[in-house]
């Protein structure tokens, strides 16, 4: 499974950072929206990679904490993706109005 | 009285939150009420910030023992909960903060504020992060303040959207992403190996790190530091800053130099944390950041950074590109010093931090009023002209935004015109000349001439000597280049006759930039004890083990 795992955030982020050094807006858009599947996988990876182990200590007998997944991990990975969407939806909207403005899909606003 | 005071860490953040929330629900056609809010949240975040930084003196030694103040957030003690710590270096960043975020208020409400909807929304907000940010004592923490910050300072860069505005917010806002991802990378890294997210509990538990865990966390700070090198607008991170700051509207680009500040506090407070001197003698094991590593890196940085400046500022042609080119400069020499960890230049840099804000601010403001006054639509000759006017709708409205023509025709601005604009405009531009180039004798001069007097007493030792002279000879470089660049621009600003409008200036408009100069100039005669107070700074920040003490002082009760 690590590997499988691995080998998921190394092509979501590999393929992430190429679109975002391309010079077209939507490339760039899809590239960060790439990197932030790879970073967001990589948050939870970092809680160390478990199977069927419930993240919420449960009744008074919850002694061996082994049995249990790391919940920081989860928690942060629930806030960057809600931050992540919402700064991807904004970067939406200005290569929008960029689009509309200056009649170019390129990110310097103008053809090379 | 004592217990209530405990709770004064949370107001830089709560205010701001309260004003920005509240406002949203009023409509435009109650601006009065929304300028009393937000006016309200900044009176009240520099009293808030004024409380902090006295708290933290030695003058009231029984608030916040050892003049550090920890704020446990909902009381869950660290290291489950987070904590706000203040201390005088946090102290002194908001209030700055709280200074330079009221100046650039008032000025706003002369013109910018009206130009595009939600201003105060977002600038509350962006203070928020900003306060945020000083305060926070956990790292995924300081992310989300980032995050805020940063949301808020998107949607401020567009304010007012021109063609060249949208432009450069495209490149502002993906530079910031990317910096964000690495950030999380970096986060989330060092809570793998280290199992903790609490700055104050970092060095301990990395001390315990060998073998491959430990290069792990040293990749973790690595990346963390880029992103936060990204912030502090460092060579070779920095291509995004002039453009952004320069096409930014005046008020908002004099609060966006606070935000390179950010990331040289982070620097410096995490630096402090894991390569100062004492916490190797604090903590068994080895250090938080390798210091050869993190040293090394930023006083090379800086070096670079500064000398980038130098050429940026030189090949300025517009005012507010040069100011942005001047912050970068400001950057690089407090990542220098940083780098050095020599404790008699941490006094004077915090001093040139200061001075240097305030400037920048000032300058900035006084950027967008020559800006304004030197607009002549017949002309269009300077290229700052041929952009289109911010309140010119263009055929394509963004954000399906469409401005109610009564709002804003050109004429109504309000407020009184002060009389003999150019002579003041003429008058500040020389102060703020003096204070960006560090020329006698304003703070600016006080600030370089006690960093160099440090830098050369500290040369007596031959180790450190080639570094002390790289800094010197750059520092005065800057000034030299600064100079030119300046009065290449004044003289074109203000002898040359062609194509200028005589300006009407308003006292609220106006009023900001000569506060803030007065304010400099202060500084300069209260040099002594500010630089009493920042030699107190600096001396905390020389040990952290009282900083670390002091947080996790709460463990024990659990």
């Amino acid at each position: 499974m690590e590997i499988l795992f691995a080998l998921a955030i190394g092509v979501l982020s590999g393929s992430g950072v190429w679109l975002v050094l391309r010079p077209r807006t939507f490339q760039v858009i899809i590239g960060l929206a790439l990197l932030s599947y790879a970073v967001n996988l990589f948050i939870f990876g970092m809680g160390r990679l478990t199977i069927g182990r419930a993240p919420i200590l449960a009744g008074a007998d919850a002694t061996d904490v082994a049995l249990y997944a790391d919940p920081v991990p989860q928690a942060l990975v629930l806030t960057a993706i809600v931050i992540g969407f919402a700064t991807t939806a904004l970067l939406l909207v200005v290569l929008l109005a960029a689009r509309g403005l200056t009649g170019t899909d390129h990110v310097d606003g103008r053809e090379p | 009285m004592t217990d209530l005071l405990q709770h004064l860490p949370m107001v830089p953040i709560v205010a701001p939150l309260v004003a920005a929330a509240t406002i949203l629900f009023l409509t435009e056609r109650s601006r009065r009420i929304r300028i009393a809010i937000a006016g309200l949240s900044m009176f009240v975040q520099l009293c808030a910030a004024i409380a902090l930084l006295t708290l933290t003196t030695s003058a009231f030694p029984d608030v916040w023992t050892r003049g550090v103040g920890v704020y446990a957030i909902g009381a869950w003690q660290p290291p489950f909960g987070i904590v706000l710590v203040i201390d005088r270096l946090t102290g002194m960043m908001l209030t700055l903060t709280a200074v330079v975020g009221l100046a650039a208020f008032v000025n706003s409400l002369a013109y910018w504020d009206r130009v595009g909807p939600h201003f105060h929304t977002l600038f509350q907000l962006l203070l928020m992060g900003v306060n945020g940010a000083f305060l926070t004592g956990d790292l995924f923490n300081l992310f989300v303040f980032f995050e805020i910050l940063l949301a808020a300072s998107y949607g401020l860069l567009l304010h007012g959207s021109s063609t060249q505005r949208v432009k450069v917010s495209l490149h502002y806002i993906i530079v910031n992403l990317v910096g964000s991802l690495l950030f999380l990378i970096g986060v989330s890294l060092v809570y793998g190996v280290t199992g903790s997210l609490n700055i104050a509990e970092l060095p301990a538990a990395t001390s315990q790190l060998a073998g491959k865990e430990r290069a792990l966390f040293d990749a973790a700070t690595s990346i963390l530091a880029v992103a936060f090198l990204i912030k502090a607008g460092a060579w070779p991170l920095n291509f995004w800053l002039p453009g952004t700051y320069a096409a930014a509207a005046a008020p908002v680009a004099a609060v966006f130099g606070i935000l390179t500040k950010v990331g040289v506090y982070v620097l410096l407070r995490v630096g402090s944390l894991g390569a100062g001197a004492d916490v190797l003698a604090a903590i068994e094991g080895p250090a938080m950041l390798r210091p050869e590593l993190f040293r090394g890196g930023m006083y090379y940085l800086g070096i670079l950074t500064m000398g980038y400046g130098i050429f940026g500022m030189l090949a300025a042609q517009h005012l507010a590109r040069l100011v942005a080119f001047s912050a970068i400069v400001s950057s690089g020499l407090l990542l220098t010093v940083i780098g050095l960890d020599i404790p008699a230049l941490m006094a004077p840099a915090l001093f040139y931090l200061i001075g240097s804000v305030l400037a920048t601010a000032a300058f900035f403001m006084l950027a967008g009023m020559t800006e304004r006054a030197w607009r002549s639509p017949a002309q269009g000759s300077s290229p700052q002209a041929a952009t289109p006017e911010p309140e010119v709708p263009p055929h394509y409205v963004p954000f399906g935004v469409r401005r109610t023509p009564a709002l804003h025709s050109q004429d109504d601005e309000v407020g009184v015109a002060i009389p003999a604009a150019m002579a003041f405009m003429g008058i500040m531009f020389a102060f703020c000349v003096l204070l960006v180039t560090g020329s006698p004798p304003l703070s600016g001069f006080v600030a370089k001439f006690a960093l160099l007097s440090a830098a050369f007493h500290a040369a007596d030792d031959a180790a450190l000597a080639g570094p002390l002279w790289v800094l010197a000879g750059v520092t005065l470089a800057t000034g030299l280049a600064s100079l030119v660049a300046l009065t290449r621009i004044g003289m074109r600003l203000f002898w040359s006759v062609t194509g200028r409008n005589t300006p009407r200036l308003r006292v609220l408009e106006a009023g900001p930039v000569a506060v803030l100069v007065v304010l400099c100039i202060m500084l300069t005669v209260a040099a002594g004890p500010v630089m009493a107070f920042l030699d107190e700074a600096a001396a905390s920040l020389r040990a952290p083990q009282i900083y670390i003490e002091t947080v996790l002082a709460g463990k024990e009760v659990l």
